[in-house]
This record gives C-alpha cells, sequence and structure tokens, in this order.
C-alpha cells in the first residue's frame, strides 16, 4: 500500500473528540484528480508542469570506501533551470543519496529517508545499515509505482559491514552492486569509469577517476553541467573532497598551446 | 471501447513574471500586475506577491487560482505556526513549508511557479527558487513565469556569483547596494515587457531590510 508517513503532519492538532477540521483530522493520503484517465492525465500534469531533470550522477566502492560524484544542473525541457543544483544529498554524517530523475521527488524522498533513519536510530539505539536504508526508500518507491514519480538514485554509505552502494529507483527495482552511473550522462561517465577503475586505488587517485568522469558525461550530454561535485565515504563518515566548476576542467585537461603561426604573430605583433 | 478522454483541463495559465534579488542585508522582490487568459488581458491591477511573514515574501505566476488556494494554506500554517512557537517562521523554515506544500499536491500540482523572497535569521538576503512540485534551492536571484527564459539570462550577466558548490567556497554575495539591485529589477521588467506578451502594465517591487517592508510600483507599457 501506498506509504503515507510523508503526510502525516497535523499529529498535534488532532485534539480527541474536537473536530479541528474535517481535513485536518481525515487520514492522511496524497489528492488525486477526479479522472478516468488517471495515465494519461498524469502524462499530461509532467508535460506540462516539466519537472527538473536530466543529469550525471556516479558511484563507485573501492579499497578506501566509496566515492561519490554528480554535477550540478537541472533542465526543464531545453532550459536550463538551475546550474547549482545539490545532487548529492546529505541523509546523515555517515550516510548519502544521489539524485536523478524528478528533482522534487528525489528532494522530498530522500529527505523523508533521512526522517526514517533517524527514527531508526532512536527505537534501535543503533545506526542503520545502508542495506536496511536502502530497503526502506525501495520499499516507498515501490509503493508509489505507476504513478509516475521519477527517481533514479544512489545510497551510499558506510557501516559496521563496510562500505556499502545500493541502485534505488522508482521502478521499485533495488541493485547491490560497486558501480553505478546514473542519469542521461551516464553512458559517457560509465566510459571513463570503467576503463580507469581499479579496486586498489588510493583516495586522490579515485577522486580525480570520478571528477574525470563526470567532467566527460558533461562535454557530450547537454543535460548535464555546471559544477561536478566529488565526495568521499570513510569509516569517519563522508567529506567532500572538491567542487570544481566543469568549464574551468575543461581548460586544466586540455591546456590551449598557442601554435607556432600564432606564435609568430604574437611576436610580430610587439609590445 | 477506447479511453475517453477529458474535454476540459482544471488548469490554465495568467502568465507574468516574477523576479528576486538577495543582497547582503535586503531582498528585492518583484512582479508584474497584468493578468491574462489566452490572448486577453483580465485586468491590468493584479497583484501576484504575497506577504507571508515578518520577513518572508512569495511571488507566483502561473494560474492564480492555485497561487490563491497555495497563499491561504501557507498562511494558515504560518497562524498554526505562531500559536504554537509564539514567534514568526524564519524565511528558510517558509521555504521548506513551500516546498513540503507543492510535494503534497505531486499527483494533482498547483500550476504555480514560484520565488521565496526575505531575511535569513543573520539578517543576510536569502531567495529560494521553486518548480511546480517543490524542489527547491537557495540562490542569489531567480526569475520565474513567462519572461523568466528573457530575464534569467540578464540576470545571469549581471549577477552571476560563484556557485555555493564550489570548494574551496567562493563568497557569493552579490555586490550591487539596495538602490542599484531596484534599478536593476526595473531595467529587467521593461525589457521583459517589450518582448514577452503576458508581461506589462506595471510592475510591484517589494523591498525587505532591516528597517522592514516597502512597496513600490512602477508602470509598463500597457500594450
Amino acid at each position: 500500500m501506498l506509504d503515507t508517513t510523508a503526510l502525516e503532519s497535523f499529529p498535534s492538532l488532532i485534539s480527541h473528540g474536537i473536530n479541528v477540521a474535517g481535513e485536518i483530522s481525515a487520514p492522511p493520503s496524497f489528492q488525486l484528480p477526479n479522472s478516468n484517465d488517471f495515465d494519461g492525465f498524469v502524462k499530461e500534469t509532467i508535460q506540462m508542469v516539466k519537472p527538473a531533470k536530466g543529469t550525471t550522477t556516479l558511484a563507485f566502492i573501492f579499497k578506501e570506501g566509496v566515492m561519490v560524484a554528480a554535477d550540478s544542473r537541472a533542465s526543464m525541457g531545453g532550459y536550463i533551470s538551475s546550474h547549482s543544483v545539490k545532487k548529492i544529498i546529505e541523509i546523515n554524517p555517515y550516510m548519502l543519496g544521489t539524485m536523478a530523475g524528478g528533482a522534487a521527488d528525489c528532494q522530498f524522498w530522500h529527505r523523508n529517508l533521512g526522517i526514517k533513519c533517524r527514527l531508526h536510530e532512536l527505537a534501535n539505539k543503533r545506526r542503520i545499515s545502508v542495506t536496511g536504508a536502502s530497503k526502506l526508500l525501495a520499499n516507498i518507491l515501490y509503493s508509489y509505482r505507476g504513478m509516475g514519480l521519477s527517481v533514479g538514485t544512489m545510497i551510499a554509505g558506510w557501516d559496521e559491514t563496510g562500505p556499502g552502494l545500493y541502485y534505488v529507483d522508482s521502478e521499485g527495482g533495488r541493485l547491490k552492486g560497486n558501480r553505478f552511473s546514473v542519469g542521461s550522462g551516464s553512458p559517457y561517465a560509465y566510459g571513463v569509469l570503467d576503463s580507469g577503475y581499479k579496486y586498489d586505488m588510493s583516495v586522490e587517485e579515485a577522486s580525480e577517476l570520478a571528477r574525470r568522469a563526470i567532467y566527460h558525461a558533461t562535454f557530450r550530454d547537454g543535460a548535464s553541467g555546471g559544477v561536478a561535485s566529488v565526495y568521499y565515504v570513510g569509516p569517519t563518515g563522508w567529506k567532500k573532497l572538491s567542487g570544481d566548476d566543469v568549464g574551468e576542467l575543461h581548460y586544466h585537461y586540455n591546456p590551449v598551446t598557442p601554435s607556432t603561426v600564432e606564435q609568430e604573430m604574437v611576436e610580430a605583433a610587439g609590445p | 471501447m477506447t479511453k475517453q478522454h477529458a474535454n476540459w483541463s482544471p488548469y490554465d495559465n495568467n502568465g507574468g513574471s516574477c523576479v528576486a534579488i538577495a543582497g547582503s542585508d535586503y531582498c528585492v522582490i518583484a512582479a508584474d500586475t497584468r493578468m491574462s487568459t489566452g490572448y486577453n488581458i483580465l485586468t491590468r491591477d493584479y497583484s501576484k506577491i504575497s506577504h507571508l511573514a515578518e520577513k518572508c515574501v512569495m511571488a507566483s505566476s502561473g494560474f492564480q487560482a492555485d497561487v490563491k488556494a497555495l497563499q491561504k494554506v501557507l498562511s494558515a500554517r504560518h497562524l498554526t505556526y505562531q500559536h504554537q512557537h509564539n514567534k514568526q517562521m524564519s524565511c528558510p523554515a517558509m521555504a521548506q513549508l513551500l516546498s513540503n506544500t507543492l510535494y503534497y499536491k505531486r499527483f494533482f500540482p498547483y500550476y504555480s511557479f514560484n520565488v521565496l523572497g526575505g531575511l535569513d535569521s543573520e539578517g543576510k538576503g536569502c531567495v529560494f527558487t521553486y518548480d511546480a512540485v517543490g524542489s527547491y534551492e537557495r540562490v542569489g536571484y531567480s526569475s520565474q513565469g513567462s519572461g523568466s527564459t528573457l530575464i534569467m539570462p540578464f540576470l545571469d550577466n549581471q549577477l552571476k556569483s560563484p556557485s555555493p558548490l564550489l570548494l574551496p567556497a567562493q563568497d557569493a554575495v552579490t555586490p550591487l547596494s539596495e538602490t542599484e539591485a531596484v534599478d536593476l529589477v526595473k531595467t529587467v521588467f521593461a525589457s521583459a515587457t517589450e518582448r514577452d506578451i503576458y508581461t506589462g502594465d506595471k510592475v510591484e517591487i517589494v523591498i525587505l531590510n532591516a528597517s522592514g517592508i516597502h512597496r513600490d510600483f512602477m508602470d509598463l507599457r500597457k500594450d
């Protein structure tokens, strides 16, 4: 059944015996349109509303922990609605989630997941595992399957069993793995990531690989761009390693050296 | 038996543009006052700006019936908050509330494109920009609505500050003074009015700073 924990926003207002307002004390539920053709309606609204999506995110496990990287562009159709979106979401100090697909869907459900993880800690006096957290999210998304949510996320963290990485999507899929890339730029990121990956990398080598993979994806994919952020998750939690504008990274990886003809022209022009 | 499609839509687009700019100790929020439907102008004098909390102002374009409903929900929730906590909601708190309120209608969205502007707890200007289903982000400046594709590139050119995601972090405060920011907003609306049929008539400019709230109007082309 649908997960409605996100909707219980008025517990303090419901006084037993006093009906503050019919709507507030009714069982929580998402409002649905009165339509015979729900799928068609949802398709039309999504086209009209054009929620922000299009992205490149990646994460991989290596000897020292988990490396997570993402771009920062949000596109609405062909319009770039933001170049500074935080696509790596800090669920808690030792777990990260990535955002791909609908920005609102990812932001909302990751925040909800953070709340659930905190409640788990309070109820069980221990941190939740990455396995558990990803399962919580996957179950929520499965309950909304077919209703038009668009979420392609990776849950990366460090728990008692060491580094953990799961891919979770809005179809209800949940996969455990060592290397994932999600989003419209993922084919390009996979190309760089797969060819450069070694399990025995140092943190510097791994972060450089992640940065390069995001850069190459932003270069070829129109829906990716902005700032390439790289995070590292180790035994003491996550740490942001770098945030570089991909325009500047381009000239860092492809320095401009004047050709001999241009050099002569510069010299001929004189001081 | 083929599926029946609805012969009417619950939504309409009343057009209009909104802008907000955050400064070091002020925030400017502006919206035009034209309300249209199709090629018709319904009124030249409609306010798209709502004063949600003492230091928090929202401007919304899109479908004004949904905007009005959204404003009512938010002010009711703010009143409840004031009764429960004996204080006004801060701008970042209102920003989160607006995001959740929009997402609760994820499957039947408010057709409302919002910018929220105000002062944070340190007195610095803050602007939050939203999509129709609640994804939000704190930025230095933003525009939404029918003229936003015309306005945003100009604001990027004049105001673009280093991304907050860069590491090592770079200072991202808009260097403009309050009067310069207001002039920029007037220029931006005058330009948008030239090329967007849904923007025009008047622009309502609200300035929030330490001394309170100030409202100003400027005439725009009425054609």
